[in-house]
């Protein structure tokens, strides 16, 4: 195959205008390979959730970008990512997705055995490469480690390359979604719970990070689901209690003016959010007991402030999304230019009543599940859009709503703005074109 | 009075309706306070505190269902279809004193739209009921066997 972008950064860069995409970004089989090599490889990317691995020895197996990796809490209680392959022959190490394998991990292959920091721990018949040059060989380093792995309150992520932004550069600000989603614990902690739903997507992985910030499709696409809602429970005398589905449901019919009002954050390096004053999770209703857990952990002011913060989504550049308010977290990971998983993970928060974590789960269940409807509504969009993309009558994607010429990263803007996808656009340019 | 062979003659009929998407009907065949659960984990045991795939009372398979109908519902444009094959229904509790019945069903499923198709293997359990003489599903569970796998939409009913 032909290369047009590998050693070309012009051609690279005049793939992202000012508020124009060239479709090639979600269609180009090498740029879905550049991706893998230069955006994946040098940003923080998220790996898991500390708490699925308590104990010495959990192990979570998964993939940053294209990277086979695994999780792992070692001896010293320090979480470990590393590349998950046998040094030897290049067998997965992980033998179920999660597990225990106690001090060490041993291959099924030939039972070459490892720390769970990576290094070699011991072989059968060493005698074997006495008077051979092993010793100097990448084999006999163990388990290749990722060497840049960041835990924050719980949260894991890890950057390939050896050089590049640190973690706390990279993320700045955007970190207080995290802060206020952790915070929303009397503990101050967060679990993993409830399970993951994986939904496979045939369509770029960039559709969806867009997607998270796409405040004028709600009232439009999810008018056959959401929109139904609504007409069923009135039909039914809008009873109440409300449904917690209608609740739900409902905000997605918000008007323009609802969205436009909720205004959009965006920050350095692509990441940015919806919701700055309200979003479709602030008028849930109240959870008895938990209110006065929070103040009893915080003082009542600490606690209101907490709770008054209602984010909608925020995006982590390049592919994670959290709902602080409903401590839900999805993942996009992308598979090849036109095929992405889904992963919407839920949290427990602990010392909190039960039932936020059940409301979570419906929601989550309700919106993000291979058999959701309004999963159904969005990813027909997506599909559509990556067929369109094909057409040769105009190459361009169009992000031009409330542009601004030479807006900048750090803004507050109205909720309607197109915005943060430049933002993250812009972020993307930086990393395909520059030579890291 | 109701016999084994009404309840296994009621599983077979559940299925046409689906295949038929004579979805009206289907939905009468619910006690008012009946269910459809499709667990997410192999073995399920919890609905509250585990996530589902689909955990639906009335309310929700209605809004499925008028969804199906819907004017400005693009992912059913074109409609998807189904089709079940259904192993002989086994009927595992008959008790009428309790007016409780369970039939445990191994069935293929396979949903289809445009150029695509998918196939799923299931096995259902049907929790019955009778109201005013009439058999009603007090709840059915449709597990799949592979209910952990990443799938694309599912937009009708195994
Ligand atoms: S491949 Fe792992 S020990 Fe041989
Ligand atoms: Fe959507």
């Amino acid at each position: 195959m032909t290369s047009r972008y590998r050693d070309n950064p012009q051609a690279l860069s005049a793939l992202v205008r000012d508020a124009e995409v060239h479709r090639d970004v979600y269609i180009d089989p090498e740029i879905f390979t550049l991706e893998m090599e230069r955006l994946f490889a040098n940003t923080w990317v998220y790996v898991g959730h500390d708490s699925q691995v308590p104990n010495t020895g959990d192990y979570f197996g998964t993939t940053i970008g294209a990277q086979p990796v695994l999780m792992v809490r070692h001896e010293d209680s320090t979480v470990h990512v590393l590349y998950n392959r046998c040094p030897h022959k290049g067998t997965r190490i992980t033998t179920e997705t999660c597990g225990n394998t106690g001090r060490f991990f041993r291959c099924p292959y030939h039972a070459w055995s490892f720390r769970t920091d990576g290094s070699p721990a011991a072989l059968p018949l060493p005698s074997g490469y006495e008077n051979t040059p092993f010793a100097d060989s990448q084999a006999a380093q163990g388990m290749t480690p990722v060497r840049h792995v960041h835990n924050y309150r719980g949260f894991v992520f890890a950057r390939l390359s050896v050089d590049g932004p640190d973690f706390a550069t990279f993320f700045g600000e955007s970190l207080s979604s995290i802060d206020n989603m952790v915070d929303r614990s009397p503990a101050g902690r967060l679990e993993v719970a409830g399970g993951v739903l994986r939904y496979m997507h045939n369509c770029n992985w960039k559709m969806l990070v867009e997607n998270q910030t796409d405040t004028c499709h709600p009232m439009v696409a999810h008018m056959s689901s959401a929109g139904t809602a609504i007409e069923l429970w009135k039909r039914a005398g809008s009873q109440n209690p409300k449904p917690m589905a209608v609740e739900i449901y409902a905000p997605f019919m918000s008007p323009y003016e609802f969205f436009e009002n909720m205004g959009i954050r965006t920050w350095d390096n692509g990441h940015g959010h919806t919701g700055v004053h309200h979003s479709i999770h602030s008028n849930y209703s109240a959870v008895p007991g938990y209110f006065e857990q929070m103040v009893a952990a915080y003082g009542e002011p600490r606690a209101k402030a907490i709770l008054d913060e209602n984010r909608h989504n925020t995006i982590y550049f390049p592919n994670l999304m959290v709902k602080g308010p409903i401590q839900l977290l999805r993942l996009f990971k992308p598979l090849g230019p036109d095929r992405t998983l889904v992963e919407s993970w839920t949290f427990r928060l602990v010392d909190a009543p039960d039932f936020l974590l059940e409301r979570t789960l419906v929601y989550n269940r309700l919106i993000n599940a291979p058999t959701s409807v309004v999963g159904h509504d969005d990813l027909e969009m997506y599909e559509r859009a990556q067929e369109g993309l094909h057409a040769d009558g105009n190459p361009w994607v169009n992000l031009h709503r409330l542009y601004q010429p030479g807006e900048t990263a750090l803004a507050v803007d109205n909720g309607t703005t197109e915005r943060q996808m430049r933002n993250q656009f812009r972020a993307w340019a930086r990393y395909m074109a520059a030579e890291i | 009075m109701i016999a084994p062979a009404d309840l296994i003659a009621f599983v077979y009929r559940e299925a046409r309706l689906l295949d038929e998407q004579r979805f009206e009907e289907w939905l009468a065949l619910f006690a008012p306070d009946g269910r459809y659960w499709m667990p997410l984990e192999y073995g399920q045991t919890d609905r509250r505190l585990t996530a589902s795939l689909m955990d639906e009372d009335l309310f929700l398979l209605r809004l499925r269902v008028e969804r199906l109908k819907g004017n400005r519902t693009y992912s059913q444009k074109p409609k998807s279809r189904c089709h079940h094959v259904l192993q002989q229904p086994q009927v595992d509790v008959f008790d009428p004193a309790a007016n409780r019945y369970v039939v445990w069903t191994a069935m293929h499923y396979v949903e289809s739209r445009l150029d695509h198709q998918d196939l799923y293997a299931v096995w259902a359990t049907h929790e019955l009921t009778t109201i005013d003489g009439a058999i009603r599903i007090q709840m059915k569970r449709v597990d799949l066997v592979n209910c952990d796998a990443a799938f694309g939409s599912i937009q009708l009913f195994p």
